[in-house]
Formats: C-alpha cells, structure tokens, sequence
C-alpha cells in the first residue's frame, strides 16, 4: 500500500472513535472529510487490506458477559523455557502468552467462565511445572482512551 | 448484564466486525432475522453495561510505526493510588492500565500501564512522564519489553450457551 495521506490519517484517527448507533453511521464523518460514505468505506478496506487496521467493529469486553481473566506470570529457567512454555499453551484456558525480559519472564492470561476454574489451572501449571505461578487479576481499570495517532 | 441467545447470535455475527456497507446494522439484522431498531437498541445496551466498549478501528500499532512496547509497572503508595490511578491512564500514550495486586517479596508493583512509541528510547521517555505524574507516591519502577508471542489465540467470547 502507498503510504498514507492525509485523508488517511484522519480516517484512521476518526474512526477510533466510537461509531453511532444510527441508519447510515459513516455519512456525517464522510461528509466531514469531503468523501461519499462509499469512497470513505474503500478507503477503510483498503486500510485494513494493508494491515494498518486490524478490524473493524464492536470491542466485546469478555469479562463483562460473565467469566474471569487473570494475568498470571512466571520466572523460568532459561534451560526449561521450552519445555514449560508447550506445558502452558496445551492449556486451552491460555488465551495468550508472552515470553517479557525480566526475572518474571513468562507472563500469561488465563480465560474462564468461572474464578473457580483461573485457580485450578493456575494450580494444575504449577503442579506440572514444578514452578509458581504468580497471579494478578486487575483489581481496578484505570482506563480513559485506547487510540493512537496516525 | 445477562445475554439472551439472540445477543449471543449478535456477538458471534460481529466477532469479526462490521460489514463495511454504508447500512452495517440494516444489514446485519437482516442477517440475523431481527428488525435494525431491535439490533441498534440490543447494541445500546450492550454499551450501556460494558459488554460492548465502543464501535471502533482497532489499528496496528506497528504500522502506524509503534514498534515498541513496554509493561510500565510501578510501586504506588496505596494511599495515593485512587487519585493518581486515573491521571495515569488518561495520558494518551497509555493503552491499558490497571491496579494489580503485589507479589513480595518478588513483585513490589501494583499499577500496569502499556505504553507504546516509536522505539524503545520513547517508551522510555513516556515512562518518566508517568514517574513525574506520580511524584512522591513512586516508590519504584521497572518496564518489561515482550521479547516474543508464545501464544495468541485471542478470546473465545461466546462458550457459554
């Protein structure tokens, strides 16, 4: 893709914001930009096309439908990374995981549907690793704006 | 908020996103069978509980040129966490943050805040930002880069039925 220009850039920064709820909800924000709501919906494929936006749509809050999340990490032995990490991805409650650099070096979440089930697999990790597993579910969301200029 | 089978079958339409048409909700609603009012009203309240944060591009931060990213974590007085908590996270560079609770004597931190730049040398200068921002309730800090995705499977929103 060509790099962007600057009705690109206000696309990509307009549409972080949240989208109306409405019949036609891209008119008023082509209007703004001097396109026709098709015009700017090319351009919005495009962008994803190329990988600029990775999606577009509704941002589901998992934890608010019911079901538990917990930030878990680990400090392994660089000579047991291997071996621990296939260990941790086999379970399916790992919904993803991230070798950090640090002493805690294997930081992971786990998704449940209930807070019984974050204990057991957290506990079933560590009896399988012989390793602790440290957990810290959020106790408090500190969160305004998720955007980044383009 | 308790989810009725037809907003499960709203969530599971749009896990991918919406269609780019210029009437998305007429057409989905079609899709699913329902009238556009009864889907935007779900929609609204799905918002209004949280279930849905916003309608919105989510965009790749390494093509818009952020390829660094750190886990800012700090020790924050308690005491002072309420109120500087909130500041931290409206700082725009900032895309998550949370309150965690310690681990001593291993983990001293209770507050996560992801800070994206340019290189690491920005992230860096973002992260003295936040230790100016919270002054004398900073007790310690550290940043922790990824150095690999070991797994991504992202999260299966609608297992329960």
């Amino acid at each position: 893709m060509n790099p962007l220009d600057a009705t690109d850039r206000a696309l990509v920064n307009a549409l972080q914001d949240d989208l109306p709820l409405t019949h036609r909800p891209f008119a008023a924000l082509a209007e703004h930009l001097g396109l026709t709501e098709n015009a700017l919906l090319d351009r919005v494929k495009a962008l994803r096309q190329a990988g600029v936006l990775t999606r577009f749509g509704p941002f589901f809050d998992a934890a608010a439908m019911g079901g538990a999340f917990c930030l878990c990490a680990m400090s392994v032995p660089p000579e047991e990374f291997e071996t621990v990490m296939t260990r941790v991805n086999a379970h399916p409650e790992v919904a993803h995981n991230y070798e950090r650099t640090h002493r805690l070096n294997m930081w992971f979440v786990l998704a449940t549907e209930t807070p019984d089930e974050i204990t057991d697999t957290a506990d079933a990790i560590e009896r399988e690793t012989g390793l602790s597993v440290h957990r810290f579910p959020k106790l408090q969301e500190f969160f305004v704006g998720f955007r980044v200029a383009a | 908020m308790k989810l009725d089978s037809t907003d499960r079958a709203i969530i599971e339409a749009l896990q991918t996103g919406l269609p780019l048409v210029p009437a998305p909700y007429a057409q989905v609603s079609e899709a699913l069978g329902l009238d556009e009012a009864d889907l935007t009203a779900r929609l609204q309240a799905m918002k209004q509980s949280g279930v849905i944060r916003r309608i919105a591009a989510a965009p790749n931060h390494y093509r818009l040129g952020m390829t660094a990213n750190g886990m800012t974590v700090w020790d924050v007085d308690d005491a002072a966490l309420a109120k500087l908590g909130p500041r931290v996270g409206a700082l725009d560079f900032v895309t998550h943050c949370y309150e965690r609770p310690r681990a001593l004597p291993d983990w001293p931190y209770n507050l996560f805040a992801m800070v994206h730049g340019a290189s690491p040398g920005e992230v860096e200068a973002k992260q003295l930002r936040i230790a100016d921002l919270l002054g004398d309730a900073l007790r310690g800090s550290d940043i922790l880069y990824s150095s690999r995705i070991l797994k991504k499977t992202g999260l299966r929103l609608a297992r329960k039925r």
